[in-house]
């Protein structure tokens, strides 16, 4: 009898990269489920939204370069780009900023530089920084949490009007419910030489990093201590970062506590965990090596406190995570293990 | 109790081992024709001694060892030599080579065996040696390499001999059962190559995976009680097998990249490869049989079989109840490191652990390679602490002084890179072809370099071949007209006379060169 042969091994991966991505998506859904309840259903048509711009640029730059559709388009990695960025965009942002974004990230950012695997800069941050310097007051208005805002938050369809048309529907304006988010409050602030006591006496900032925002942070971690034990991401990453971002805090809020906020508000305001988990963990444009993940995380995480403390925007995320992806390829030339041997 | 250290990455896989250890080991009845490869292990193959017609003995040598690094081949029944030509031997690449063909007569006489050894202590280790290669005894983990070349360390001092249980590929069971069916035969034969190698320790390395193994040669140890000895119990981790892994496992230090256990005191041996020293050594028998497992969904009754070296393998499948209808791949070895059959008219060697026949079901697929997405867990699985993802590009970009600078070398082709990747990369097969490929481009660069050696080496002996012409040619012409300045006498007639006789002759030798 005759066979057909093929080269070892001959057992069936477990894994696939659809998986991966899969489980990404998965991982996310706590900390959706927390937005929507505080900050309602505007994050639900930005993902929708971002995620149809998302495959259509990628099947328009797959056939542009001559790639089959069907496999690329169900690796999920377009979707994982888009979602993403969908979890950085206030509720309201107008859709053809969101568009201008994913965009971006998808044609420039990742097939630009020839695809899946091969963008040396995380395609999401790439287009979420984009509109974020082109459109820094949409960028800027976020909604109060609904349980603060009473009366005038927007529901599901007015924040969808909002979202199509840029202002709400009615008397109301986004100008006028929207508000600025905790860190962007506590950077303001203590330019304005307020005390830490009197800028966290607002009910906006919750407990520890912002009402409402610290329950999206316990979604997150939720997510991402689940993409770790299923071994979606190693933990180098994530602890890096955050290591990075709460070992200068604790520093400077013990050198100066009225001066320098808590390292808890750090960690549960803006994208740190987010980023900990979801974003620097993109495997694309992160190191590679288990030494140089522990340095391109703590990279990130110094540089998040460093911009959010001394720079010019509130959150640093998406600049600390394109500056390191920077420097991959030196820090994994730099931090190869010693083999079997050496 | 011996402290592990562990190896580095690995996988826990599946083991599918029970499938063909429900019963005990089984000879399958004796088959028409048998293959023997001259070749079957790396190294010089042997010369065949027999011609077609000729009729032959078990035992009887068929095949001569050619050099040092070369066994002789035994027939594995009797019966007539029915061709010596060149047929499909195990081989990744599916090969042609020469073999010797033995129809068998079903009579399986058998020669009269070598004399018993039975006090190996008291006959010196080279002795012991020359047996093990008269009765052709190779490694039977699979690489079939001749024992008496490893048992023979030269320089090195060995201090531990490891006799490796761990058979760490899924659905491979044969070490499993000769260590149930043998255990005693498998101790005694560490004995005698302790023994051989003048060396102080034995540890049996077996997986925790074959608790009745273990129990097995527990009890054999015990029974020969023996201080020297020893029993370690491994995790079940692929590669845990590989040699260098054990190694690592076991004593905690690493082979030298490029170099060999020895280097560290230790040697490796498959426990079968002991048992079929013992057998060697105290019934005289040549290495003729030896234990495979016939497994997979794709045949009916997974067995293991002590099967005659040559048998083909559509044989033990016909012994094991024939393909289900499922079978899709004939694999050689195991599901991680063996290799694909296109027929099974393929014999059974020295080496041949396990015959798998494969269906969807053990995991046959077709792949789709996707693009790396650097993820890295190729790097966490990697057992030599390489970094696959990097040479994976190099290998690509065909950069083989970047292939050399991340340490190819090194890689064991173990295969965990390739089946964890979520991209499906065939990494393992990326590889061996760029080994295969830096290999060949070495020995053409030798070959260019002798070829310029021989060049420059003609070049220079013409060269001095003109200078000493011209230097005669001078000196000639020197005397001549010191001579025409005395003027010729009679002596001087005589002279030239004789010298332009010899100078005929010598042109006349020169004419014939």
């Amino acid at each position: 009898m005759r066979f057909e042969t093929s080269p070892a091994p001959h057992l069936a991966p477990a894994n696939s990269v659809t998986r991966m991505m899969a489980q990404v998506l998965l991982a996310l859904v706590p900390a959706l489920l927390a937005w929507v309840w505080f900050f309602g259903w505007g994050i639900v048509f930005n993902i929708l939204i971002a995620t149809a711009v998302a495959l259509a640029a990628e099947s328009a730059m797959l056939s542009a370069r001559g790639k089959p559709l069907r496999p690329h388009l169900l690796d999920l990695s377009a979707v994982v780009t888009a979602v993403l960025i969908a979890m950085c965009l206030p509720p309201l942002t107008p859709w053809w900023i969101t568009a201008t974004g994913v965009g971006f990230a998808i044609i420039f950012a990742k097939h630009l530089y020839g695809g899946l695997g091969y963008n040396p800069f995380n395609p999401a941050m790439a287009g979420y920084v984009v509109i974020l310097i082109s459109f820094p007051v949409e960028m800027t208005q976020w909604l109060p949490p609904r349980q603060i805002a009473g009366e005038d938050f927007p529901g599901a369809l007015a924040q969808l009007y909002a979202i199509l048309t840029g202002d709400l529907p009615g008397e109301a304006t986004v100008d006028a419910i929207s508000q600025a988010t905790p860190l962007d409050v506590m950077k303001t602030e203590l330019g304005m030489a307020r005390t830490m006591a009197e800028i966290t006496a607002d009910p906006r900032f919750g407990d520890m990093g912002g009402y409402g925002w610290e329950w999206i942070g316990n979604g997150i971690l939720v997510g991402g201590l689940w993409l770790l034990y299923a071994r979606v991401i190693r933990w180098q990453i994530p602890v890096a970062v955050l290591a990075g971002v709460l070992i200068p805090a604790t520093l400077f809020h013990f050198t100066d506590p009225g001066a320098f906020p808590s390292p808890a508000f750090h960690l549960f305001s803006g994208a740190t965990l987010l980023c900990a988990f979801f974003i620097a963990t993109d495997p694309v444009s992160a190191s590679t090596t288990r030494t140089g993940r522990l340095i391109y995380g703590f990279g990130i995480g110094v540089l998040i406190y460093v911009i959010r403390t001394w720079g010019g925007y509130p959150d640093a995320v998406a600049f600390a995570v394109l500056l390191m992806n920077m420097a991959v390829p030196l820090i994994d030339r730099y931090t190869r293990p010693r083999s079997y041997g050496h | 109790m011996r402290k592990l250290h562990g190896f580095p990455g690995g996988l826990q896989l599946d083991g599918h081992k029970t499938l063909a250890t429900g019963e005990a080991s089984t000879r399958p009845p004796l088959s028409h024709e048998y293959v023997l490869p001259l070749l079957q292990h790396e190294g010089d193959p042997a010369r065949a001694v027999v011609a077609a017609g000729d009729s032959v003995r078990r035992g009887q040598v068929v095949a001569r060892a050619e050099g040092y690094l070369s066994l002789p081949i035994h027939a594995p029944t009797s019966g007539t030599i029915s061709a010596i030509e060149a047929r499909p031997i195990p081989h990744p690449s599916g090969l042609m080579a020469e073999c010797i063909v033995l129809r068998a007569d079903g009579r399986d006489e058998v020669v009269e065996p070598r004399p018993p050894i039975s006090d190996p202590e008291a006959i010196h280790p080279s002795r012991l040696r020359n047996r093990l290669r008269e009765c052709g005894v190779a490694g039977l983990g699979g690489a079939a390499f001749p024992t008496h070349v490893k048992l023979n360390p030269a320089r090195h001092r060995i201090h531990t001999l490891i006799l490796n249980g761990a058979q760490c590929e899924p659905y491979i069971s044969c070490d499993d059962m000769l260590m149930r069916e043998r255990a005693l035969e498998v101790v005694a034969g560490g004995q005698v190559l302790l023994t051989a190698l003048q060396c102080e320790r034995l540890i049996v390395a077996i997986e925790e995976a074959t608790p009745e193994a273990i129990r097995a040669i527990q009890t054999a140890i015990t029974e020969l009680g023996d201080p020297r000895l020893e029993l370690a119990v491994v995790p079940a981790r692929y590669p845990e097998g590989g040699e260098r892994q054990l190694i690592q496992t076991l004593t905690g230090q690493e082979v030298p990249s490029g170099g060999l256990p020895a280097d560290l005191g230790v040697l490796c041996q498959n426990v079968a490869t002991a048992a079929a020293a013992w057998r060697a050594l105290a019934h005289g028998e040549a290495l003729t049989e030896r234990m495979v497992t016939v497994t997979g969904s794709g045949v009916r009754s997974p067995c293991n079989v002590i099967a005659r070296i040559g048998t083909p393998v559509r044989d033990l499948i016909a012994h094991a109840g024939g393909y289900t209808p499922e079978v899709e791949r004939l694999i050689m070895g195991g599901p991680m490191m063996g290799f694909a059959l296109d027929n099974d008219e393929i014999p059974v060697v020295k080496g041949s652990t396990c015959v798998l026949a494969a269906s969807r079901e053990d995991g046959v697929a077709q792949r789709e390679p996707m693009p790396c997405i650097r993820c890295g867990e190729c790097a966490e699985v990697c057992p030599a602490s390489l970094l696959p993802q990097q040479l994976y590009w190099h290998a690509r970009d065909r950069d083989f002084d970047a292939l050399r600078d991340y340490d190819l070398f090194d890689c064991i082709e173990c295969g965990c890179c390739d089946l964890v990747c979520p991209s499906h990369i065939p990494l393992a097969q990326y590889f061996r072809a760029a080994k295969t490929e830096i290999w060949n481009r070495q020995r053409e660069r030798s070959r260019a370099e002798q070829a310029r050696r021989r060049h420059e080496f003609r070049q220079a002996r013409l060269e001095r071949e003109q200078a000493e012409r011209r230097r005669r040619l001078e000196e000639k012409k020197k005397r001549l007209e010191q001579r025409e300045s005395a003027g010729p006498d009679k002596a001087d007639v005589a002279d030239i006379i004789s010298r332009a006789r010899t100078r005929k002759k010598r042109g006349r030798k020169g004419e014939s060169d």
